[in-house]
């Protein structure tokens, strides 16, 4: 499993629940974490799709900068157009090095006199470090190990959502608002990492398992654990950090251009904007691409491609079964001159090439809110 | 007929010259949700201990390993076809193969039921 394992020495406020559910706990970035609940990832993963699910996402960091001018601040770190970004709205970015690598990958949204960042679980301790280095002037406000962050998705989130708190139903993709739910406190972003419509809910870790019990009380949710998370993103076509992206990939490479403004191309101002603005101009020399195999066997991550004469052209980084495209579904990197949809390429599955094709990601259509 | 079983969750059931190897409940109640499984064809040498099968849930690939030395002599179509049978019936319809045995004194070296329940309870 792509899945670390080190020893857990975290755990996210819904610990308990979890184990009362029946989850099936896994070291996932130093947290105790549910893989799976007694329904199985193939059913949790088509539940959400179909439903709702509800997924604790609390190991990811939640940081708030303040004071200064965080904006002018962040965009000399991140690629993405932070000028542009209006009050209650978020974006996805990345922190770059100055090879272009991505350092890791983050949500930014405008809270009028503070940025909201969301950044991964297993990068949280080095991006915090970065930005408290880079960002001078600028507080840095880690909310904690233990704060909590929910994530309801699928294609009723927003009827369920809107029971409690009304104004989500109409909040607009990628928006953040903070709100009252049953009196507690909480942020609301209508975002998410499976393709679906729905919603991330920040809660103080005192509350956190009262929101939880909540929605898992309505009739559509289910608790979704990490297996059907992995599944749902990589049917979506999105990228998982540490595996689809990392610091040896560009955002040229990774096919991630579309986050970067055509102000933040021309005017560049962060960390390898030359190489992006080379490999804009030139191209790059892989790129990420989503891979169909042809028959029913799984490509797992680290399969070898190779093209029709047998050449090794690049490998997949993330493969397994997708429930809902009911076929195995990979990413991978291949050389530039293999990289059109439909290109033919074979997969080196336990020593066997088995035949497969370059294809358009997302795997399912996105069904994100568009008003 | 005798069953008997490995520590790496297969059984092996004997009836006359005739093998038949699976994945016990235990293994697939791990794996989760199968979604692909490979079979030997007929006349493969199968060698105690090495990769007879496959078999892939969402998330992960296992091997199925000979329980003991002997030759494939059929896969189970239905489980290619239908891979959720070995979640639903994994000593049953869920088969992987059946073949015949070298030595089929090798089967005394495995574990009978209630050796394998020791075993499996000692796992948690």
């Amino acid at each position: 499993m792509s899945i670390d394992t080190d020893s857990p020495s975290l755990v996210t406020p819904l610990n308990a629940l979890h184990r009362e559910l029946g989850a099936k706990m896994v070291p996932f970035a130093g947290y105790d974490m549910p893989v799976q609940y007694p329904l199985g990832v193939l059913k949790e993963h088509l539940h959400t799709r179909e439903k709702a699910g509800l997924f604790d996402v609390s190991h990811m960091g939640q940081v708030i900068l303040r004071g200064g001018d965080p904006v002018a601040a962040l965009e000399k770190l991140v690629p993405g157009d932070l000028r542009a970004l209006k009050q209650g709205r978020i974006r996805y970015s990345f922190f770059t090095n100055d090879q272009a690598g991505i350092l890791d990958d983050l949500m930014i949204a405008n809270m009028g006199d503070h940025l909201f960042l969301v950044v991964n679980a297993a990068c949280k301790v080095p991006d915090i470090a970065h930005l408290k280095a880079g960002l001078p002037g600028v507080e840095v406000e880690y909310l904690g190990d233990d704060r909590g962050l929910l994530a309801l998705q699928g294609p009723v989130a927003a009827t369920v959502l809107a029971r409690f708190v009304p104004e989500v139903a109409t909040m607009p993709f990628m928006s953040l608002i903070t709100a009252s739910l049953k009196s507690i406190p909480v942020t609301i972003a209508r975002s998410g990492y499976t393709g679906e419509d729905g919603y991330e809910i920040g809660i103080d870790p005192d509350r956190t398992e009262d929101v939880a019990r909540l929605l898992l009380a309505e009739p559509e949710v289910a608790a979704i654990g990490l297996g059907a998370r992995d599944s749902l993103r990589l049917e979506a076509g999105l990228c998982l950090y540490g595996h689809d992206i990392d610091t040896t990939t560009t955002p040229v490479e990774g096919g991630l251009t579309w986050a970067i403004s055509k102000r933040r191309r021309e005017e560049g101002g962060y960390p390898g904007d030359a190489i992006v603005r080379r490999q804009l101009a030139e191209g790059a020399s892989r790129y990420r691409v989503g891979i169909q195999p042809e028959g029913r066997a799984p490509a797992r991550e680290h399969t070898e491609i190779q093209d029709a004469a047998g050449q090794t052209v690049g490998e997949v980084t993330s493969g397994g079964f997708g429930p809902s495209a009911n076929a195995p579904v990979a990413m991978g990197y291949v050389t530039a001159a293999n990289a059109a949809v439909g290109t033919p390429v074979s997969l080196i599955v336990r020593g066997k090439a088995l035949p497969a094709k370059v294809a358009a990601l997302p795997f399912v259509p996105q069904r994100y809110y568009r008003g | 007929m005798t069953i008997r079983f490995t520590e790496d969750h297969e059984w092996i059931s004997l009836d006359g010259d005739v093998a038949t190897v699976g994945i016990t409940t235990f293994a697939q109640s791990q794996l989760g949700d199968v979604v692909f499984v490979e079979v030997p064809e007929a006349g493969r040498a199968l060698v105690k201990g090495k990769e007879a099968a496959v078999v892939e849930s969402v998330k992960a690939a296992s091997e199925v390993f000979a329980p003991v030395d002997g030759t494939a002599i059929e896969g189970n179509q239905a489980v290619v076809d239908d891979p959720s049978l070995v979640n639903s019936d994994p000593q049953g319809a869920g088969w992987f193969f059946k073949m015949t045995l070298a030595n089929p004194a090798e089967l005394d070296g495995l574990m009978d039921q209630a050796a394998y329940d020791a075993f499996v309870e000692g796992q948690h």
